[in-house]
């Protein structure tokens, strides 16, 4: 059914301005992909999705706890005499068992260094959710905050869309691996107060997307000493702090704040999520956890706005506070992204391509300044078309994260299997070595070696290429409509 | 156990919006609550407590959801022959599970008696009403600018609307003269009313059927209501969330029908919202919502609703009750005659103590006219009488002004909410309470 729209009906500001980043020249990256996804045997050819922060590698042991645990649905015979508790269950405060078993899981995440606070546990809808609820607490229309570059490209739909708050970046650089010095916060801020801004706030990824850095002790604990002392809050997202799989050991701010007694903790502000850490994007689980009273009340009126399902809280509360299921889950997904990270690293470093050192995330950030025909944006983005429509890999650039030099790329490897990274390897190399023929005589030596080491598995429904997960639909789509 | 944290003085500051009181919890509505709260009404254990009339929850027919769950736990759960757990923890598209959408397209054109039809392309899904009315809200108008809304209205739109939107709502006022009908003259005067206080009006927002009158807007009435938007060239959202709860299908007229009637003209300025928490009694699960006429609006919304996105784990689950033809055609039926029998039974035990209500025709609650019992005429009356209701009768009710009412004297009285034997109890103690009334006036 198709209707004539012949009048354009006025709508709000909010509704026609840009802001919701979907306009932006990344697309292109995205529609190759869509177009062409590569499939193992359908599609060997097609474009490898590496621009997707996903966390694939784990779902077999949270299989295995469900069919473990049925009680832990509300549709299984097991379960279902909780159903219309759970299903009537719409209090913003939360199901206090979830709000515990997720305290609980972000404490172990920690080590067990920190204690939380269920009470200070506000829900939302995933990251975005709770991204966006806590600027509109925190700051005004027309005020601004503070955040290191490179960062994740939907933090302005996030932060700035619907809340009229600005983003001022801090530039961080190469010569010192990116690290956030105190030199670059006050320049940064000394220029937003010279051009009248009122910057209300600081805002951190630890660990950094895209950069799959921890943030050092000292480094954090001068972040927290500078807010304190412009007496600016400080949002720090953890989102990736599960992810964690390398030394050095992870900090959170929640640690730092133990240790340093006069910073102003009302200033201090966590959002966190199960998207990456537990790869349960779906499920729509992020929170606020705020140190400051008024903001924990304030905050949980507005979580009426994207409330958890109560369905999935009564699933995660008893999956989150299974102690054995939760350590033996948190060490091996360490274990694995480690692993993967390593093959692909060791794989690029054959043919010259460098990393940014890291230990955690979905991704590493590696350095194609060499490859640059100029060392300018555009010859980033020149290069970045290129790896997508001959390489075929969907990498992202790194002026996408508003980074200060070109020839930087994120490059996603949690949202596929082995060998798919052995394809994509495969590919690089190709390309590095001179490209185009020898790309042929590989392709048709993998096909064969494909037959053999793929007839044990069920591939076809169990593969991870993320084609599969995504429904196909005539509208276009964007990196934001899985916020990656 | 909590974690004191010492707070700083004087403490930095937060925005706007978030020490403005907008968020509307210090109203009598949300006060009546908190006496529930701390002296809850149990059959057993507390049965001279408060009992709950003030919440618009439907508790009559979770049996028929238990009983499909239990005859279809493999549809419902991740297993064979279903959609995986791991492409189901893995989507987040925000254009929504394709079968969810279209369970919901079939479940909104059942509820109709089929005479209308929805296509599942331009279902917007968010994470209850709650967010879908504020989410149309963004988009339709800027700060500062004005929705108009028939009084008396649900009072969580006091927040939904205005709080983070910074949109203000001007009342469309409507009185007992003639059943609190929306007229004409009454849009028209909240039109020039907005105007004189420099406001913009985007949209006219109208509640069908009614909360909380608790009836379905005439045909008649809709259609004026349409020819008017159209007229001054705005939108209108009609938030259908009590649709299901009918006691009679011909009775209630959607929006829907009309705009079919009259070949989607004008259509694109018409916004419909749904949700799942009354006619299913599934608020815990948060699933809301927007079917929009408007291609840019189902774009936009779309993308907003990334701050929103209704669990993929509930979405598989209802997509697989939803498109169940048998369950639904059963339960749309069953569920309409267990509230229709409870409207009934209210509206009796209040006639036998001598109380008159609006007469409605769907909901899950009645507006009850109590007007002849305040001693004065005012909202300080009408307040004076809740409290009396609340810490005397023990029953939270919820008091006509939090509804912004301009009559003083009515209440909403929830039934959907409780056993039929706890009701039988509410209504003795209102029969008592009249009785003592009655007989004080004559000693007096």
């Amino acid at each position: 059914m198709s209707l004539e729209n012949k009048n354009h009906q006025l709508l709000s500001k909010i509704a026609t301005n840009d802001k919701h980043g979907e306009n932006s020249p990344y697309f292109d990256g995205w529609k190759a992909y869509e177009s062409n996804p590569f499939h193992p045997t359908k599609n060997p050819q097609g474009v490898i999705q590496m621009g997707l922060a996903e966390n694939q590698l784990c779902f077999d042991l949270i299989e295995e706890w469900i069919r473990n645990n049925p009680k832990a649905s509300i549709c299984t015979p097991e379960g279902v005499n909780e159903f219309r508790n759970i299903a009537n269950f719409q209090d913003y405060h939360g199901l206090p068992e979830f709000r515990n078993a997720v305290a609980n899981f972000m404490s172990k995440v920690r080590g067990g260094r920190v204690r939380f606070d269920p009470d200070r546990i506000i829900m939302s809808g995933g990251a975005t959710g709770a991204n966006e609820l806590i600027m509109f607490c925190l700051a005004d229309p027309g005020d601004a905050f503070l955040v290191p570059s490179p960062y994740y490209p939907a933090f302005v739909r996030d932060l700035c869309w619907r809340t009229g708050v600005q983003l001022i970046p801090v530039q961080c650089h190469s010569s010192n691996n990116f690290k956030i010095t105190r030199e670059a916060l006050e320049e940064a801020y000394m220029k937003a107060q010279e051009g009248n801004i009122n910057v209300k706030g600081l805002i951190i990824t630890n660990p950094s997307n895209p950069l799959g850095t921890t943030i050092e002790k000292e480094t954090l604990k001068s972040i927290v000493s500078f807010i304190n002392e412009n007496n600016i809050h400080l949002v720090c997202d953890e989102i990736y702090s599960g992810t964690v799989f390398d030394t050095p050991k992870y900090v959170s701010v929640a640690e730092v704040i133990q240790e340093m007694e006069e910073c102003k903790k009302d200033l201090i502000h966590i959002i966190y999520s199960l998207s990456k850490d537990m790869g349960l994007p779906g499920f729509r689980v992020g929170l606020v956890y705020s140190y400051n009273n008024e903001v924990v009340n304030c905050g949980r009126k507005m979580s009426s706005f994207g409330l958890v399902s109560s369905q999935t809280q009564h699933f995660l509360a008893a999956m989150l506070s299974d102690n054995k299921f939760v350590d033996k889950f948190l060490a091996e997904s360490s274990r694995r992204l480690r692993e993967r990270r390593e093959f692909f690293t060791k794989g690029l470093e054959k043919v010259n391509i460098t990393c940014l050192p890291s230990n955690a995330g979905l991704f590493f950030w590696m350095n194609l300044r060499s490859l640059l025909k100029e060392k300018t944006f555009e010859g980033e983005m020149k290069l970045w078309r290129l790896i997508i429509n001959e390489v075929k890999l969907n990498v992202s650039p790194g002026s996408a994260f508003d980074c200060s030099e070109p020839g930087w790329y994120r490059v996603c490897f949690a949202n596929m299997d082995h060998e798919t990274v052995e394809i994509a390897l495969m590919r690089i190399r190709a390309f590095v070595n001179g490209r185009d023929k020898g790309k042929n005589m590989e392709i048709k030596r993998w096909k064969s070696n494909l037959r053999l080491s793929f007839s044990s598995r069920r591939f076809d429904e169990k593969v991870m290429s993320p084609h599969m997960m995504s429904p196909h639909s005539p509208m276009p789509h964007s990196p934001l409509v899985r916020a990656t | 156990m909590g974690i004191e944290i010492e707070q700083s003085h004087p403490s930095v500051e937060l925005s706007s919006i978030a020490i403005s009181e907008t968020h509307g919890e210090n109203s009598p509505y949300f006060a009546g609550w908190k006496a529930y709260d701390e002296d809850p009404y149990h059959e057993i254990t507390n049965p001279s407590g408060v009992i709950q009339m003030g919440l618009a929850e439907n508790q009559v027919s979770f049996d028929l959801l238990e009983k499909y769950l239990e005859e279809n736990s493999e549809a419902s759960t991740w297993g064979k022959g279903g959609t995986s757990f791991r492409e189901n923890a893995l989507f987040q598209d925000y254009h929504g599970l394709k079968s969810f959408r279209k369970a919901m397209a079939s479940f909104m054109e059942k509820i109709r008696g089929n005479k209308a039809k929805f296509d599942y392309e331009r279902i917007v899904l968010t994470a209850g009403a709650t967010a879908a009315n504020e989410l149309l809200t963004f988009i339709l108008a800027n700060p500062g600018d004005a929705l108009l809304v028939p009084t008396p209205y649900y009072p969580g739109f006091d927040r939904d609307l205005r709080w983070r939107t910074g949109v203000n709502i001007v009342p469309i006022h409507c009185d007992s003269s003639n059943n609190f009908q929306i007229t004409l003259e009454a849009l028209e005067t909240a039109y020039k009313n907005a105007e004189s206080m420099n406001m913009k009006v985007k949209a006219v927002l109208i509640t069908n059927p009614s909360n909380p009158l608790g009836i379905a807007i005439q045909r008649s009435v809709l259609e004026d209501i349409l020819d008017f938007v159209t007229r001054k060239n705005i939108h209108l959202v009609s938030d259908e969330i009590y649709s299901g709860s009918v006691f009679s299908s011909h009775e209630f007229i959607s929006v829907a029908e009309i705009l079919e009637s009259r070949q989607y003209k004008d259509a694109e300025r018409v916004h419909i919202v749904y949700s799942l928490s009354k006619d299913l009694g599934l608020p815990g699960f948060r699933v809301g919502t927007i079917y929009s006429y408007n291609d840019k609006v189902v774009t936009t919304a779309r993308r907003m609703s990334s701050f929103t996105l209704i669990s993929s784990q509930t979405q598989h689950l209802l997509a697989s009750m939803l498109s169940d033809e048998s369950f639904t055609d059963n339960y749309i039926k069953i569920n309409r005659e267990r509230l229709r029998k409870r409207y009934d039974m209210i509206i009796e035990g209040l006639k036998s103590a001598g109380i008159e209500c609006l007469k409605g025709n769907a909901g899950l609650f009645c507006w009850m006219n109590m007007s002849p019992m305040l001693e004065n005429d005012t909202r300080e009356g009408e307040l004076k009488l809740w409290n009396e209701i609340l810490n005397e009768v023990k029953l939270n009710i919820s008091p006509g002004c939090s509804c912004h009412c301009s009559e003083p004297g009515w209440f909403r009285v929830c039934f959907a909410n409780m056993s039929e034997q706890t009701l039988e109890i509410a209504l003795k103690r209102i029969r008592d309470f009249m009785n003592n009334k009655d007989r004080k006036d004559i000693e007096n």
